[in-house]
């Protein structure tokens, strides 16, 4: 049963994709949201017959249908309690999208909801993979649907924004590709048969594999990640994208697209190569405190709301690493809470954003100013996304982000304590700067957005000839959109807030249910750690250094 | 069965071909337009009738007592060579003499069968594509050389008759010098290998090489002999350094023999590179020589660091040089170079692995290709073939198919999933790692993350640019038929990906090593100092 609901999670909205290409064009959008809102009920379902909730196991149970035999590559599908999260934020993130999209998408509407349709299926088949083919595949295929959908509906520089998206998605994902690969031959040397089961290449490769190879695997692997996520160097393509990219493909974007490249850190790259893990946690967790601090105050210059809150988006997701990184389970408990709760608050405010976008025809602060006058509810919900974003307690962001310092706290280098780690307290004391930094620029945000006086492009320009169009046009939009939110938005944004009250809230039960798939995934760390910490490092000991020479001279 | 029976059932399909060229050939100069006209389909039925012969002789023992390095080479490589060519049929049968044909049927002309060229533009296409076959069979040098020069004499005259354009006589004309030089080149080479081992026969070369490689290494003169005979086949395959041509031809020549050159000379290079390879040897290549499993050393140091060079080069050569191209084809020019760069590495990589891969991957790309160009074929601008990519900007508006085809075409060039590039790529690049090649492959990613750049021109012009005042003229051609080849072209690109199972299996089965006992019966004792004989 619930395997018929796993598969139907990427079957159904494939098949209302189909339909949208032979329905006439102005059902779109309603064929559109009811695929978004079936498959959302079948992913509650799911999650409702769930049976591995407490216990970090899969579900549906392997019964893999078999697609290149002679490859080992099998059609396995199933998920675990953390991928059963990611797959739920993106079941309820896409309707309010799709919703969200209904006034702003005017053009090829057909192709719009297509391509959305089909995004939603290949991230919920990355999601649901446990064959590392059907991973990569539904993890490479995303590009092609984003692609469409920013070259098609995006900003001015589109085109540029979409080629630059598919050019560092598909070069850090061809090497990723050679990593799993590597693995996979490694494998079939040993064992003589081919298998791409995550769950059998995990086992070979970070119990059989050499540590020099699992070095270099684990940066393979990493590379198509670390672009996805993006980790510091590798983000220079995500204000662009973000800047260009229609709402809706911000919000999937930031909510769910990152996601997959914090996903795949933590199903593929951490556990499968843990000895890369550890000798480059030095490396990944100073990356990430470069990108708290320098996105942050990267953000504090924007004078482009939406790319303030993509430059946030990097800040925060280098919190989620920071997180992981950490090695114990707090820091990766809270990484993972971390990534639900990053989706739903970034991906909340790129909707503000977009519907003062629709309205004015500008994202720029120096033009907007004082919007509480005019929409109050709008603002009401901007503030309130702002302030879970920033982490103010009681509200989402801040249960992940303080597991995530926690546990880079105490990431102590002896597992004897229970938290191993490479880190330790100063890692956490910079990176809680980002805290700070992070109040600043989103009150910035809020403050010249919602408070001040009133400031409305168009408005100073009164006296020019171009008033009776720009009035004229405001006439024309004023019969589509109210001036504040109209219940549709109000009802878009309204779910989101109240799930990242409900997370802030009462953050037990999600942290429990995240716990046991943390454990596995952290099996191999503590006695890494505590190795790594006497020896400094995992390499095997040259026979002929010095070092090993003096040890085995000392040993007898 | 005696070798010359057997030799004589696996060269079947050629023969039907030739024997549909020379009908082909009469039929085109019939008086009667529709005897004319149905030149195309009687081409493309004799190619179906060559995969049902391929069938055939591969089901009789014959190959097996063939005395060929890798009997079943041709069992895989020579029904899909003439599949691709039914697809290149579709694609370029209407475009000869279209605009003669019209005037013949307007009565303006009067008919003259001197200046049709249907039907020997399709005897040229149906010869080349038999003399590419026939490599997949060839036992001895002179056979491997006279089916290379079947397989490339009739496409320079395809070059040069293609298209009614200055262009396309120079691009012949600059094709066929090229490419006699470069036959002389591995003629040379031959003549060498003959001098080193003093055989012609593949078999006795290899047992020769091999005893050389057992006793006192490979002799000078036959690493020479080697070097220059890939030398000039690369030149087929239009790899660095015998790549210069590819641009300029490609460009002169019309879009179906473009199409053409994309894969039939590709295909008949890599065949011939096969040939001239499993006589060397893979390491760990197990092959059938005087009755005996023989366990082969490996390809010469010098060989391997050759085809470890050109395929790197070939590779980054071919992407640098397609980033800046507008004219599609020039483009498409370099993307070949680039891709013969990926298949060398799996030659490279040796069996059966890495040659499934290349087989795989070839077939692949022959349709992919031919997508692209049908694409284009399939549009003309005041009656001139569609070039660059402004005339396709905007395509989408007014040809949704043909752009949607372009798109998933340009999509399987770059290697995305669900197309058959992708699991082309995935497989070629397991293959080479599996030979501890990691750099390689290393490289070999990287190339394919540039290429991602031009290869995206191809689906952002026609799907989301606007149409400028020069696309706006484009319109489709009369004939629907290089439609149709695009449409069946892009179809396959996803059916070969995901149902691609049967031609794993199948080219897999291309490499399996004949029994022992089969091959026995009908060769000579062999010398008992080829100490490394495998009893199984």
């Amino acid at each position: 049963m619930d395997g018929m609901l796993a598969y139907s999670l990427i079957v159904l909205p494939i098949a209302f994709a189909a339909v949208i290409g032979f329905a006439p064009t102005r059902m779109s959008k309603w064929i559109g949201t009811a695929g978004a809102c079936v498959t959302l009920a079948a992913s509650l379902l799911f999650a409702w017959t769930f049976p591995h909730w407490t216990d970090g196991g899969y579900a549906p149970s392997l019964d893999a249908a078999d697609w290149f035999p002679a490859m080992g590559v099998s059609v396995a599908i199933g998920a675990d309690s953390v991928a059963l999260l990611l797959i739920l934020m993106t079941a309820v993130l896409m309707p309010l999208i799709l919703i969200g999209s209904f006034t702003a998408i005017t053009e090829r509407p057909k192709d719009y909801y297509f391509w959305f349709l089909l995004l939603e299926a290949s991230m919920l088949g990355a999601f649901l993979a446990r064959d590392a083919v059907i991973f990569f595949v539904s993890y490479e295929f995303t590009m092609i649907p984003m692609f469409f959908l920013i070259a098609n509906w995006g900003g001015v520089q589109r085109r540029q924004a979409a080629v630059k998206y598919v050019l560092y998605s598909f070069g850090g994902g061809i090497l990723t590709l050679v990593g799993l690969l590597y693995v996979a031959m490694k494998m079939h040397a040993a064992t003589q048969s081919w298998d791409f089961g995550i769950a059998s290449m995990t086992e070979f490769c970070s119990t059989k594999m050499p540590a020099s190879e699992q070095v270099w695997v684990f940066i393979l692997l990493m590379a198509g990640f670390a672009v996805k996520i993006p980790l510091v160097p590798f983000h220079t393509w995500l204000p662009l994208v973000h800047d260009q990219a229609p709402t809706g493909g911000s919000v999937i974007l930031a909510g769910t697209l990152l996601k997959l490249g914090t996903f795949g850190e933590f199903r593929i790259a951490m556990p499968m190569a843990p000895i890369g893990g550890v000798e480059w946690n030095g490396v990944l967790s100073v990356l990430c405190l470069i990108g708290i601090l320098a996105a942050a105050l990267i953000c504090w210059v924007q004078h482009d709301a939406k790319k303030l809150v993509a430059y946030s988006s990097v800040t925060h997701i280098a919190f989620c690493m920071l997180g992981m990184f950490s090695l114990n389970s707090i820091g990766v408990t809270g990484s993972v809470m971390y990534m639900i709760s990053h989706g739903l608050s970034t991906g909340a405010l790129f909707l503000c954003i977009g519907m003062i976008y629709e309205r004015y025809h500008t994202k720029d602060m120096d033009e907007l100013g004082g919007l509480y006058r005019r929409m109050p509810i709008w603002s009401f919900f901007m503030v309130f996304f702002a302030l879970a974003s920033l982490g103010l307690p009681g509200l989402n962001g801040f249960v992940g982000e303080f597991y995530c310092l926690i546990g880079a706290f105490i990431a102590e280098d002896t597992a004897a304590t229970g938290y191993p780690g490479l880190m330790g307290p100063w890692y956490a004391i910079l990176a809680g700067l980002g805290l700070i930094a992070a109040a600043m620029y989103l009150l910035m945000l809020v403050g010249r957005l919602v408070w001040g006086p009133l400031r409305e492009p168009g408005h100073h320009d009164a006296h020019h000839s171009t008033h009776q169009t720009a009035a004229a046009h405001a006439d024309a939009h004023a019969t589509q959109l109210p001036r504040d939110l109209s219940p549709r938005e109000i009802g878009i944004l309204l779910p989101i807030a109240v799930l990242c009250l409900a997370m802030g809230l009462f953050p037990q039960p999600m942290l429990r249910v995240i716990e046991p798939s943390v454990k596995n995934m952290l099996a191999p760390y503590p006695a890494l750690v505590e190795r790594y910490a006497r020896d400094g490092t995992l390499l095997e000991a040259d026979p002929n250094s010095p070092l090993a020479a003096a040890e085995a001279s000392t040993a007898p | 069965m005696d070798p010359t029976t057997a030799k004589l059932t696996l060269i079947a399909p050629e023969m039907v071909i030739c024997f549909g060229a020379v009908v082909v050939a009469v039929l085109g100069l019939m008086q009667q337009a529709s005897l004319r006209r149905s030149v195309p389909l009687v081409a493309a039925l004799f190619l179906a009738l060559s995969v049902a012969a391929c069938a055939w002789s591969y089901s009789t023992p014959a190959a097996e007592s063939s005395g060929l390095l890798l009997p079943y080479l041709g069992s895989f490589a020579k029904p899909l060579i003439a599949c691709v060519g039914i697809l290149l049929v579709m694609l370029g049968g209407t475009a000869v003499d279209r605009r003669l044909e019209a005037a013949f049927e307007s009565g303006r002309v009067p008919f003259e069968a001197v200046r049709v060229l249907r039907g020997e533009f399709h005897a040229f296409l149906l010869l080349s594509i038999a003399g590419t076959m026939l490599l997949a069979s060839a036992t001895d040098l002179i056979w491997l050389f006279l089916a290379l020069e079947l397989s490339s004499l009739p496409s320079y005259v395809m070059v040069a008759i293609g298209r009614h354009a200055r262009k396309a006589q120079e691009a012949g004309v600059k094709y066929f010098f090229l490419g006699a030089m470069s036959s002389a080149i591995f003629l040379y080479g031959f003549a060498l290998l003959y001098g080193a081992t003093g055989s012609l026969q593949c078999t006795e070369i290899a047992k020769a090489l091999a005893l050389q490689s057992e006793t006192t290494g490979v002799s000078t003169l036959a690493i020479v002999g080697g070097v220059m005979a890939i030398l000039g086949i690369s030149f087929k395959l239009a790899a660095v350094p015998m790549h210069f041509y590819a641009p300029d031809v490609y460009e002169g020549a019309s879009g179906p023999v473009t199409a053409f050159l994309g894969f039939v000379p590709k295909a008949a290079g890599i065949l011939g590179l096969l040939t001239v390879l499993s006589m060397f040897g893979w390491t760990g290549h197990i092959a059938v020589l005087g009755g005996q499993e023989v366990e082969l050393h490996g390809l010469p140091a010098p060989i391997a660091a050759m085809l470890w060079m050109m395929s790197v080069l070939t590779m980054t050569l071919g992407n640098i040089g397609a980033l800046l191209q507008r004219n599609i084809k020039r483009m498409l020019g370099y993307s070949s170079i680039a891709h013969s760069g990926y298949l060398l590495m799996g030659l490279l990589a040796g069996p059966e692995a890495g040659l499934n891969a290349v087989l795989f991957y070839l077939i692949g790309y022959g349709v992919m290709n031919t997508v692209v160009l049908a694409s284009i074929s399939a549009l003309e601008r005041n009656g001139e073939e569609v070039e660059t990519l402004e005339d396709i900007a905007g395509l989408r508006n007014r040809q949704p198919v043909l752009a949607w085809m372009l798109a998933i075409a340009a999509g399987s060039l770059i290697g995305l999933p669900p197309m058959i590039g992708f699991f082309g790529k995935i497989y070629l690049f397991t293959a080479v790692l599996e030979q501890g090649q990691t750099a390689l492959v290393l490289i070999a990613a990287i190339n394919s993350a540039v290429s991602v750049f031009y290869y995206l021109q191809l689906v952002l012009l026609p799907m989301l640019a606007q149409p400028n005042p020069r696309s706006e003229t484009v319109t489709a051609i009369p004939s629907p038929w290089p439609k149709v080849a695009s449409v069946v072209g892009g179809v396959s690109i996803i059916a070969l990906a995901i149902f691609a199972q049967p031609l794993l299996e199948a080219a897999s089965s291309a490499f399996g090593a004949p029994t022992v006992s089969a091959a026995a019966a009908t060769s000579t004792p062999t010398e008992d100092s080829l100490s490394r004989v495998i009893d199984r």
